[in-house]
């Protein structure tokens, strides 16, 4: 399962929907809004996404992980909408025969999210907002 | 065309009808609309066509989605 979704995550059937009979290990990572940001206090999170393309980049990512390490299944669902502190912005759960896999996918799993997946995240303080985003160089490496 | 996020904000719209020429790259599309938004120019991102990332000599199509990408900060 790789979806954009505009409430909260349904982690227990992304864990039951990863998880067989093989697997010794399933990491479930929960991304959550954070209060402090860059030395200054969280209202709340936006997030918006492109839903149709940043399903289909997650499930490339999807098949990198399945591509380079030896784990049975990937999920990963992303929420969109206002977030506030605390809340799940992202979920994604892995399964595999043994635990060194799954951790190992679990980081290359959200380092390449962030990378590359078309979502942005727009922080609200008292007194303004911005986008995030521009002030990291990871997009133009992002191809 | 798809816009998102401070392009978005910048542009007032989400979605854009653009007439093309025939031969008209990604780097053409982007001149164009420049002009209005200069911030797809002066605050350069990505660019995506039929939901995959393209470089800027990508020829267009008619009835081609292109979409101007910020760069992403989800997570």
């Amino acid at each position: 399962m790789f979806k954009i979704v505009d409430g909260p995550i349904d982690e227990i059937a992304l864990e039951n929907e990863v998880r067989t009979d093989a697997d010794g290990a399933v990491i479930v990572f929960r991304g959550v809004a954070r209060k402090h940001s860059r030395g200054r206090e969280v209202i709340h999170l936006e997030y918006e996404a492109y839903p149709e393309m940043a399903e289909k980049v997650m499930a490339q990512i999807g098949d990198e992980i399945k591509a380079k390490f030896p784990v049975s299944a990937v999920a990963i669902v992303h929420r969109t909408g206002v977030l506030e502190v605390g809340q799940a912005s992202v979920v994604i759960a892995i399964s595999a025969p043994h635990r060194g896999e799954a951790f190992a996918a679990s980081q290359y799993a959200i380092d390449r999210l962030k990378q590359v997946v078309p979502i942005w995240k727009k922080e609200i303080w008292d007194d303004g907002s911005q986008w995030i985003g521009w002030e990291n160089e990871q997009h133009k490496t992002a191809v | 065309m798809r816009l998102f996020a401070s392009y978005r904000e910048a542009a007032g719209t989400s979605k854009l009808e653009v007439p093309i020429s025939a031969g008209a790259r990604v780097a053409d599309l982007l001149e164009l609309l420049a002009v209005g938004i200069p911030a797809l120019k002066t605050a350069k991102g990505l660019v995506a066509v039929n939901h995959t990332y393209v470089d800027a000599a990508f020829e267009l199509h008619d009835g081609d989605e292109a979409a101007f990408i910020p760069p992403v900060s989800g997570g």
